[in-house]
């Protein structure tokens, strides 16, 4: 038993102050324990312990069979020892040879970016302009953005193609990334909320200092939101990487370098596949699967507080 | 109490004018490619459309009367029906679970959420071409880890019965995403609470089912709206496991429909039917979710008014 356990008062007066905290304002940064859920008895706490290390374990264990997979000899790929037999590290170097993961990655990487740069600038232009000034028909217009949200992709995927048809871009960059450009339904609402709760004040100050509206956005919204410009952005950096339907809509019938990368290892597990041509190089798509993947964790150990405060609040708020 | 309708407002004309040009991105956007976009769909799914030669005829109903008389498009809904039947429950209880669990923790909660989040952070490619061998029937991991337990493990990818577990087991290995807001809920629910049910005698159980979950409900329902529309729309999951080569080999059990409506508008370019299919989907998909609406909200408890 600690301490604090043992006087009752302590733990009180302490979860008082965490409570009040959480219930007045944004419990985002606040503390990361909340000290009444936590099991008091002894017998309480090795379970949950046992449980959190198994989950963990299994969480992780595809990573650490990827992992492996991808050290492994071509024969022994469907083996499902966590410690390769035969070490093969040659592997991540014949890749290459294998598969045109440079092309890949740099198409992804570029689509990407594109895509969370012109998603996150038009995005937060469009929520200022939704927070700050009044316009009639405002609310209208706004229900209509959360209204778009409904909206099945498979809608609008059809003549989505036409229209990127009809202006000669099949086959280029720009569908997967282009509407973005206008932004996006729950990115403009996440910045909205952001700018919501900036003190009007200050924009009146700068108003009357002469400030345009734009210099509004530019100079102050702008700079404040970088946070949840973030969120926005790594959001939709991470689904742009992860965008398989689009590549197989507008890039599968060109050139096997102008994949993006979903694209490619889709191609490569066809074409390394366990089941169709026997046993195959799968170990190549092992490698490739573990390369592409390397991207999203860099970005996740940067960014981990924005990613999950950013669903964290999308769950509060919706 | 604020009156329903706000009072006429008066408003200032160059606020107003900037107010449009700030906003006008998202309502040219919302002109061409969602608005525009539903009007060409609907003319779309009413014509026969000749992507080779860019000629659409008018065709009536034929397309619609084409989704009564393919059994395919029966068979995917009914396959897609029964994944979300399936995937919705498990995902929201296992999420919850996993969020109960971060929500006890106090030493090493960063750790254990990071390494739950992880899964979400991997391409879904990846994660497929990592369960095709893991889900593999004879050698495959995970019947490999059934079996220590003296569970003999199914054909998943295989026997027809087994493939949309096999996905619902995938999608679950990423259900990190609704964890995380039900993590969010948990944390403001009011501790005095749990405090009182304990000096009433209240168990762990009555705890939760008396305190978590209403007080929680309205995470659970987003949750439940979230998870039920995308389930409707699973594609990647089944393309990458069965529908990858077009060899049609794969389990009838297998064809979801946005697997289907994605093969007739961009394997048949027959954009009409495709069309149709979509408007189909999306009549389903707002009529489950003004069902979950109506009755949802009788069960959900909004803290504060600014919820509502």
């Amino acid at each position: 038993m600690s301490v604090t356990e043992s006087s009752p008062d302590a733990v009180r007066l302490k979860g008082q102050v965490i409570g009040e905290q959480t219930v007045a304002g944004t419990p985002r940064n606040g503390p990361k324990v909340d000290r009444w859920y936590k099991p008091k008895s002894v017998l309480g706490k090795v379970i949950l312990w046992i449980a959190l290390i198994v989950f963990a374990l299994l969480f992780m264990y595809p990573f650490v069979w990827l992992l492996a997979a991808s050290l492994k000899p071509r024969g022994q790929v469907f083996d499902n020892s966590l410690i390769p037999r035969t070490w093969v590290p040659e592997n991540y170097v014949e890749v290459w040879d294998q598969l045109p993961l440079v092309s890949w990655m740099f198409n992804s990487l570029s689509i990407a970016l594109l895509a969370a740069l012109a998603v996150a600038i038009s995005s937060s232009v469009v929520a200022f302009g939704f927070a700050y000034f009044k316009f009639p028909a405002r609310n209208l217009l706004f229900g209509l953005v959360l209204a778009t949200m409904m909206l099945p992709g498979a809608v609008t995927m059809i003549p989505q193609y036409l229209i990127w048809k009809e202006l000669g871009l099949i086959g280029t960059w720009v569908p997967l990334w282009g509407a973005n450009l206008f932004g996006s339904a729950f990115y403009i609402f996440l910045q909205r909320q952001f700018f919501l709760g900036l003190p009007r004040e200050l924009f009146e100050a700068a108003r009357i200092d002469g400030c345009s509206y734009w210099g509004l956005f530019r100079r102050i919204a702008m700079p404040l939101s970088i946070p949840s410009f973030i969120i926005v952005f790594v959001f939709e950096f991470q689904a742009s990487w992860n965008n398989l339907q689009a590549s197989l809509i507008y890039l599968n019938a060109g050139s096997v370098e102008g994949f993006t990368a979903p694209l490619g290892i889709a191609y490569a597990m066809t074409k390394y596949s366990p089941t169709a041509g026997g046993h195959g190089d799968y170990q190549y798509v092992m490698v490739a699967s573990l390369i592409i993947t390397l991207p999203m964790l860099l970005i996740f150990a940067f960014g981990q507080r924005y990613f999950i405060e950013g669903v964290a609040t999308q769950g509060r708020k919706g | 109490m604020r009156p329903r309708r706000a009072p006429k407002r008066t408003y200032n004309r160059r606020e107003a004018i900037a107010g449009y040009l700030f906003i006008a991105p998202w309502v040219i956007g919302f002109l061409i490619f969602t608005l525009g976009a539903m009007v060409y769909s609907l003319i779309i799914s009413f014509s026969d459309y000749n992507l080779a030669a860019n000629t659409s005829t008018p065709v009536g109903f034929a397309n619609y009367a084409q989704l009564f008389e393919d059994p395919k498009v029966g068979l995917a809904l009914g396959n897609t029906l029964v994944y979300a039947l399936m995937a919705v429950p498990l995902e929201i209880a296992f999420a919850l679970f996993l969020a109960m669990l971060l929500a006890r923790v106090g030493r090493g909660a960063g750790f254990f959420r990071t390494v739950y989040y992880l899964p979400k952070m991997t391409p879904t490619v990846a994660t497929a071409s990592v369960f095709l061998l893991l889900l593999n029937g004879n050698s495959g991991a995970i019947n490999q880890g059934l079996g220590l337990l003296g569970i003999e493990g199914p054909q998943w990818l295989v026997d027809p019965a087994w493939v949309k577990p096999s996905i619902v087991l995938m999608t679950l290995w990423t259900v990190s995403g609704t964890m995380v807001i039900f993590l969010a809920a948990l944390k403001s629910v009011p501790r005095d609470l749990y405090e009182v049910a304990s000096l009433d005698g209240a168990g762990p159980v009555r705890k939760f089912f008396s305190i978590t979950v209403p007080m929680i409900s309205s995470a659970i329902f987003f949750n439940v709206i979230v998870l039920t529309i995308g389930a409707f729309q699973v594609f990647d999951q089944a393309y990458l496991l069965f529908w990858r080569d077009q060899s049609n080999a794969s389990p009838e059990s297998s064809l979801f429909y946005a697997v289907y409506l994605f093969q007739q508008a961009f394997r048949q370019f027959d954009f009409g039917f495709a069309a149709a299919m979509a408007w189909l989907l999306f009549m389903i998909i707002m009529l489950i979710t003004f069902i979950q609406m109506k009755f949802g909200n009788r069960f959900v408890y909004y803290e504060g008014d600014d919820h509502t």
